[in-house]
């Protein structure tokens, strides 16, 4: 929902970042409010995953230019495990196996890591079971699924489902989805969306990346954008969405070269 | 931040051994003098010095072993001196003493308060009554004819015993280690528990040694009578430095009908710096005996410290039915190198070994699995499974398996799995997304690597080694 009064969450300008020396990045811009939710939108390798990793912190990428900054700090400057504690979470398009290691438990130091940096109490290995056990029938998951290794064996919609279950249990300030829609069948979509859109509030901001416009039916954004080597070329409402899904991306492409040349 | 706390649990002990009294040392080498020398001093009988005497003989004509996956420099056997009157630690007369930079290691790693004070070299009455516990857990073990001793008061206690089994097990020329140790023990643990008895506590040798330093060559003797079990626990979290760089036990186990042995050892010798200077060379011939029908030996191990492993702690299936059991987890870091693993000889019929390997090599360091399976021709129905997983961390560490398997019973069913991981990058980065740092991130992936061998710990010794492990990995990742 669109407040012009309420607070900038994210505020990224002219954002460059290179991966093991290519440049991926070349200037991007964005602005997001508590409240709203943006959808990312744009081909295959136009740089939305590296824009959500870079955000998140990861360490393969070198950032070379432009700002980061989130509820007013400089998001840059913390480690990734500080960002995620500052309340950023990325919800990632191909979450890692983590065999050996038990899913409760893993949720549980996860959760209990976060409340501690909240100033919050923990919960206990009883209570955290509660808590989780909650937060999965939102998702219509399994409780088998506290029994297994973190991702290991799951399939591409179960990996989605346990990504948006941790959304729910750390109640992020911005989250980050990354292709959750891809991989999903249409009742898992259904669910899924339905979790995000309860999560969704006045105070917090969800950004989307995703190729389809499916997701938007579900989940209605407030801003679309379209990514396109490394640059949002065109923002628009959410009928943006359906225009690309007729039309497709490249008469983005040139309206904004034409744009660009009209400006020089 | 693990730069200064790798520093710590690698450094020398400070408190050295300049306080010490200057004992009688036997001059450097070694020959039939020497070795008649030691039993003089230790008061042996006859049988014991012609024992040695054989070991020794044995041990000429042997050569150092070259198969294993270990490198170090030639010793020089000639430069060592094999006797020592037992050392007492110095004493310190309270906590306050200790090197504080000591008591944070002991704090990180969880020992126990009453170990870092006998560990730090406190003298442990004056706080806390250790003798007092000492003696209230021998008096207990007497009531149940359990003997629980030093090898060399066993000699001169329970010499029938000693004789009977020692080097039953582990022969006077199995190898050119325990030919050596053979021929030179000092001193060790004996234990013996007797028919139909279930030892009503786990054994520890925190018990027992208490003011000696532990020594180079140490010698342990493990009986249980027909239906007895034990279960014992050898050294502790704590890192443990010795004045000798060479150190070469032997430990025999021997089971009788129905008789079960649990062995458990967490091996924290100093490990040498992080350039691979300095380190124990830890030899070690460990193998048990299971004699009888339906008995049991289980090793369990953490090893985590010297600068070179090279232990095989192994199990003979002798009676029929008996079971073997090898757990283990093998930790290298820096310049480390362990060449680890077991034998499983089955001979009786329906014979069954457990093998579960967890390696983990960090930093430089090398680590190998080495495990034989043979199942004679007399084992029919015998059963194997293996398992060794071996993780990496980092790009320049090495993990390496070599499973020998040897079947002439086609009754026999063996099973061997195998498999490489590691920490990568990216598995952190899912952690670390989720708000938990790399240090909390790898304990937990340690940990669940890990987790099949800890079960099988005791309690709070699984507690301390988890920490240990956390500990020793500290810096290497990410
Ligand atoms: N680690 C990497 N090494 C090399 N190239 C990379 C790496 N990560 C991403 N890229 C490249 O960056 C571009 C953008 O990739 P990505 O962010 O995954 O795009 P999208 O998510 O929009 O499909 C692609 O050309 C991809 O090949
Ligand atoms: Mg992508």
């Amino acid at each position: 929902m669109i407040h012009q009064d309420s607070k900038v969450l994210l505020e990224v300008s002219g954002l460059c970042a290179n991966v093991n020396g290519t440049e991926i990045l070349k200037g991007l811009n964005l602005t997001v409010r508590s409240g709203e939710i943006h959808a990312i939108m744009g081909p295959n390798g136009s740089g939305k995953s590296t824009f959500s990793k870079i955000l998140a912190g990861h360490s393969a990428y070198e950032v070379t230019g432009g700002t980061v900054m989130f509820e007013g700090q400089d998001l840059l400057e913390l480690a990734p495990e500080e960002r995620a504690r500052a309340g950023v979470f990325l919800a990632f398009q191909y979450p890692i196996e983590i065999p050996g290691v038990g899913n409760s438990q893993f949720l549980r130091l996860t959760y209990n890591t976060v409340q501690t940096h909240r100033g919050k109490e923990e919960l206990d290995p009883l209570e955290f079971d509660d808590f989780v056990r909650e937060k999965m029938k939102l998702l219509e998951m399994s409780p088998d699924f506290l029994e297994r290794s973190v991702n290991e064996g799951f399939s591409g919609g179960e990996k989605k489902r346990n990504e948006i279950l941790q959304m729910a249990m750390l109640d992020p300030r911005l989250a980050i989805l990354d292709e959750t829609d891809s991989g999903l069948d249409i009742d898992a979509l259904r669910v899924v969306a339905g979790g995000v859109n309860q999560l969704a509030n006045k105070d917090n901001a969800i950004v989307l990346v995703t190729h389809y416009q499916r997701l938007l039916n579900y989940i209605v954004p407030d801003y679309v954008h379209v990514m396109e080597a490394g640059r949002i070329i065109k923002t628009g409402g959410k009928e943006l969405a359906l225009e690309l899904e007729s039309r497709g991306y490249d008469w983005v492409g040139v309206e904004h070269k034409a744009a660009m040349g009209a400006q020089a | 931040m693990s730069a200064t706390l790798q520093t710590l649990v690698n450094q020398p002990y400070k408190h050295g051994f300049v306080t010490s009294i200057e004992s009688d040392v036997a001059p450097k080498g070694l020959n039939t003098d020497t070795i008649r020398m030691i039993s003089t001093k230790k008061n042996e009988p006859e049988w014991l010095l012609e024992f040695r005497l054989k070991s020794y003989e044995a041990w000429l004509k042997m050569e150092v072993p070259a198969w294993s996956n270990v490198h170090y420099p030639e010793i020089d056997f000639q430069a060592i001196s094999y006797y020592a009157a037992p050392k007492q630690k110095p004493k310190l007369k309270s906590m306050d003493e200790v090197d504080p930079e000591l008591l944070r290691t002991f704090e990180k790693l969880g020992v126990p308060l009453h170990e870092r004070m006998a560990l730090a070299g406190v003298a442990v009455d004056v706080i806390f009554d250790s003798v007092s516990v000492a003696t209230t857990y021998k008096d207990k073990l007497a009531e149940v004819g359990i003997i629980f001793c030093s090898m060399s008061e066993a000699v001169l206690e329970h010499p029938e015993l000693v004789k009977q089994y020692l080097g039953t097990v582990v022969s006077t020329s199995d190898n050119f280690y325990a030919a050596l140790n053979s021929a030179v023990f000092t001193d060790g643990s004996f234990c013996y528990i007797p028919k139909g008895v279930k030892c009503p506590m786990d054994l520890s040798t925190y018990f027992r040694i208490n003011t000696e330093e532990s020594g180079q060559f140490e010698r342990t003797l493990i009986i249980a009578e027909e239906g007895a079990s034990v279960s014992y626990l050898e050294g502790c979290t704590a890192p443990a430095f010795s004045s000798n760089q060479l150190h070469a036990a032997v430990v025999e186990l021997v089971a009788l009908d129905n008789a079960d042995i649990k062995y458990s050892t967490v091996q924290n010798w100093y490990s040498g710096d992080e350039n691979g200077i300095g380190g124990i060379y830890n030899f070690v011939t460990k193998r048990g005996l299971a004699k009888g029908v339906n008995s049991r030996i289980s090793w369990t191990q953490v090893e985590t410290g010297s600068a070179v492993t090279w232990k095989y702690p192994s199990c003979v299936l002798l009676g029929d039915n008996s079971v073997g059991e090898f757990y283990s987890v093998a930790v290298t870091n820096h310049y480390q190198q362990a060449d680890t693993g077991t034998k499983m000889i089955h001979i009786g019929k329906n014979t069954r070994s457990t093998i579960v390997s967890k390696g983990i090599s960090a930093g430089h360091s090398n680590n190998s699995y080495r495990g034989l399976v043979k199942v004679a021709p007399s084992a029919a129905g015998a059963r194997n499974y293996s398992q060794c997983d071996s993780m990496l961390v980092g790009h320049q560490s090495g993990a390496h398996t070599f499973p020998y398997i040897q079947v002439a019973n086609n009754s026999s069913q063996v099973e061997h799995e195998a498999s490489t991981s590691k920490i990568g990058e990216d598995q952190l980065f899912y952690f670390a997304q989720r708000g938990i740092d790399a240090e909390a991130a790898v304990s937990m992936i340690i940990n669940g690597f890990c987790k099949d061998v800890f079960q099988q710990l005791p309690m709070e010794f699984a507690v301390e080694a988890t920490a240990l492990l956390s500990f020793k990995l500290e810096g290497s990742v990410g």
